[in-house]
């Protein structure tokens, strides 16, 4: 847990500096301050559940177990990230491990993950979907109506609200009525409450909690983590919508240092393991920078290629095409690999039913009767 | 063969693909328990169950993404909207998630799914309510977009269309529904992406596809009556389109009149004379014509609204027009 807090807090000052030196371009979206949040959720869920993000994602997929140097790879557009260069930051997508992406449209992926709920109950796989969003992306009908479905169908997902107070450069509370996040879920009868997004422990334990619900079938939740972005919106952004001594006050905030504590309070490991755990992470981090350096820039036959699917063509495995690697890729069950027990709404007996119920009951009394007739002979 | 109605076969394809694959679910606003909100889906959710004939809230945004979310881990959605005018609100999740998913994961996902429903004006529906919108959706790569005339090619086209690996834009005829025609019992497959000569001719070719190639039928048969022998070529799917289909059928007859419900401005009818002027330029006789609705807003009155869209007068007009042949 440690570790991947320090490898995405050390990832992304990585990425932060090669942007400035001009090898990543485009948007790209730190996650520096809010690393306890995906860490959290991540360590409190299977490795097989499924997980999903909007544009500040890199963590969540280092997370997730991503390959760093492929990340890296990816965000240069080089032919060895996992999506060969073609998604950028705010497309990473690592489907060994069930991280399904990145996506740049606000509030686009929450009925993506509602979807991948209704697959979990329709063929009764028994795993939990984790959907991140910011706060200002609850101000999307696609989040509402999400809600909505997941709650009616008691769909197994869990809707993490990262709340970092900002949608780009707005503070919620001038965009939405009510600023609470958590306090929507009211709405649509469903579970929702807030945590701290600026301990992994606690987050941890929430997402552990929720998880265990949803897969009990009782429905979705809607889980609002409070934290905090230190940087700007993305590495152009000076964030000069929020004060300095904000910004200095929720630093003192900070996961890593609390968890440190926590860790060495408790004597689960000591400063000197840990502060090993921080060489190597560094050492991870600038071994990635080198590895998507000196990977290539895609061919130019790869515009044609991942567009359309054609006839008995496989999926692209990114660590198996780039690494040699041998991966578990995830199998779906087939045509009639599974039954679909779910009834979304029983069905009510029609004229005929409650007609054939009836002389079934007459004939069970009847068989009583006869029965009783017959021990009192 | 039997002779069934549109809506029927396209219900046979629903029902034989759902009972061939547990992965085949229909989702969308009525098809459950209201059987339909033009009966397409009748029967089905007494045959399969609410699980895999889902009645949905009306948020077509929403469960066009669930669609979308379902299909990338595996299942084969088939997403039923009411009408294609209210598709426009689910829009983002069929253009930028569905269209886009293989491509941002670099070939890791795939994205099996039909979105399905009727389009083209309805009658007296006034201008929300009546829109041919092929175009948008055939604009973007990473989608297919189908657009059947006849009973046979629904029921073949919407079969392929459930099988295929990649999201399917299904662009039904709304006053097609009650249409009758022949149609094979069980398996039949029509392929993607092939166009099909409706009928043969020598002078004039006709391009269209769905309830307009009614009007080339009727307009067909009025100019075989001043002699003028008019091939009618039903393009079926608007994206990939069958460009070879389109380019040899005018090497033959040397004219063309492509004839679209809707707009003309950026409608595929556009990119349909653009396959022939630079795939049949030296063997044209004549400039081609496209004969669409009129560029405005559709009306509820009668005379408008008929007037605003095309007919069989307007594509006799237009091919006697490439003939050189008008005052015949």
């Amino acid at each position: 847990m440690y570790r991947k807090m320090v490898l995405i807090r050390r990832f992304e000052e990585r990425t932060g500096q090669q942007y400035t030196l001009g090898k990543i371009a485009g948007f790209c979206h730190l996650y520096i301050g809010q690393e306890a949040v995906a860490v959290g959720a991540d360590e409190a869920i299977r490795p097989d559940d499924y997980m999903i993000a909007a544009y500040r994602e890199h963590g969540h997929a280092l997370a997730r177990g991503a390959d760093p140097g492929m990340v890296m790879a990816e965000l240069f557009g080089r032919t060895g990230g996992y999506s060969k260069g073609k998604g950028g930051s705010m497309h990473i997508f690592d489907i060994e491990h069930h991280f399904y992406g990145g996506y740049g449209i606000v509030g686009g992926q929450i009925p993506l993950a509602t979807g991948m709920a209704f697959a979990s109950r329709y063929r009764g796989d028994g795993r939990v979907t984790v959907c991140f969003f910011g706060e200002a992306a609850a101000n999307q009908g696609s989040f509402h109506e999400s809600l909505n479905m997941a709650s009616k169908w008691k769909l197994p997902v869990i809707y993490v609200c990262e709340n970092n107070r900002y949608g780009m450069g707005t503070a919620i509370t001038r965009t939405a009525a009510v600023a609470e996040i958590y306090k929507r879920s009211a709405g649509y009868a469903m579970r929702g409450e807030q945590a701290d997004g600026m301990d992994v422990l606690a987050m941890h334990d929430a997402v552990s909690d929720c998880a265990e619900y949803c897969r009990s079938g009782k429905g979705p939740v809607l889980l609002e983590a409070r934290t905090y972005r230190f940087r700007g919106h993305s590495v152009v952004d000076p964030a000069t919508y929020r004060t300095k001594e904000e910004v200095e006050e929720e630093r003192k905030n900070d996961s890593i240092p609390k968890l440190r504590g926590a860790i060495t309070s408790r004597k689960v490991a000591s400063d000197a393991e840990l502060d090993a755990i921080d060489a190597e992470v560094k050492a991870v981090c600038e071994q990635a920078v080198k590895f998507a350096d000196a990977s290539p820039e895609p061919s130019l036959d790869e515009l044609w290629r991942d567009t359309i699917v054609g006839e008995g063509e496989e999926d692209v495995r990114p660590r198996q095409r780039v690494l040699g690697a041998q991966v578990d890729w995830p199998a779906w069950p087939g045509p009639k690999d599974f039954d679909v027990r779910w009834e979304i709404e029983p069905k009510e007996p029609s004229a005929n039913d409650e007609k054939a119920q009836a002389s079934s009951r007459a004939e069970e009394r009847n068989k009583q009767q006869n029965g009783r007739a017959s021990t009192t002979v | 063969m039997p002779e069934i109605m549109y809506r029927e076969a396209l219900n046979q394809a629903l029902a034989e693909e759902m009972e061939r694959d547990r992965r085949v679910f229909l989702i969308g606003e009525e098809v459950g328990k209201y059987q339909g909100a033009f009966k397409v889906s009748q029967g089905l959710l007494d045959k399969f169950g609410s699980a895999r004939v889902v009645d949905a809230p009306i948020s077509e945004l929403g469960f066009a993404g669930l669609g979308v979310g379902a299909a990338m881990i595996g299942l084969r959605p088939v997403v039923e909207m009411m009408t294609w005018n209210f598709a426009i609100l689910a829009m983002d999740q069929i253009v930028n998630n569905a269209a886009k998913l293989r491509h941002m994961s670099g070939g890791q996902l795939r994205c099996p799914i039909v979105f399905r429903g009727p389009g083209g004006a309805g009658g007296r529906l006034s201008s929300q309510h009546s829109q041919a919108l092929e175009s948008n959706y055939a604009h973007f790569p990473g989608l297919k977009v189908i657009a059947p005339a006849t009973p046979a090619d629904a029921k073949g086209m919407l079969k392929s269309a459930i099988r295929d690996e990649n999201p399917v834009v299904m662009i039904e005829g709304e006053r097609l529904y009650a249409l009758k025609g022949e149609v094979p019992e069980g398996e039949h497959l029509v392929p993607l992406g092939k166009a099909d000569v409706k009928r043969e001719g020598r002078d004039v070719t006709l391009i269209t596809w769905s309830r307009m190639y009614y009007f080339c039928e009727q307009a067909a048969q009025q100019l075989e009556k001043e002699g003028i022998s008019a091939e009618i070529l039903d393009l079926r799917t608007l994206r990939p389109l069958d460009e070879e289909a389109i380019v040899g059928s005018v090497k033959k007859t040397n004219r063309a009149v492509v004839v679209e419900e809707g707009w003309p401005h950026a409608g595929i009818g556009a990119q349909v004379v653009d396959v022939i002027q630079s795939g049949a330029f030296d063997f044209l006789d004549a400039p081609v014509l496209r004969v669409t609705g009129l560029d405005v807003n559709m009306s509820y009155a009668a005379n408008l609204e008929n007037a605003t869209q095309p007919d069989a007068a307007k594509i006799v007009a237009a091919a006697k027009k490439v003939l050189y042949a008008e005052g015949h």
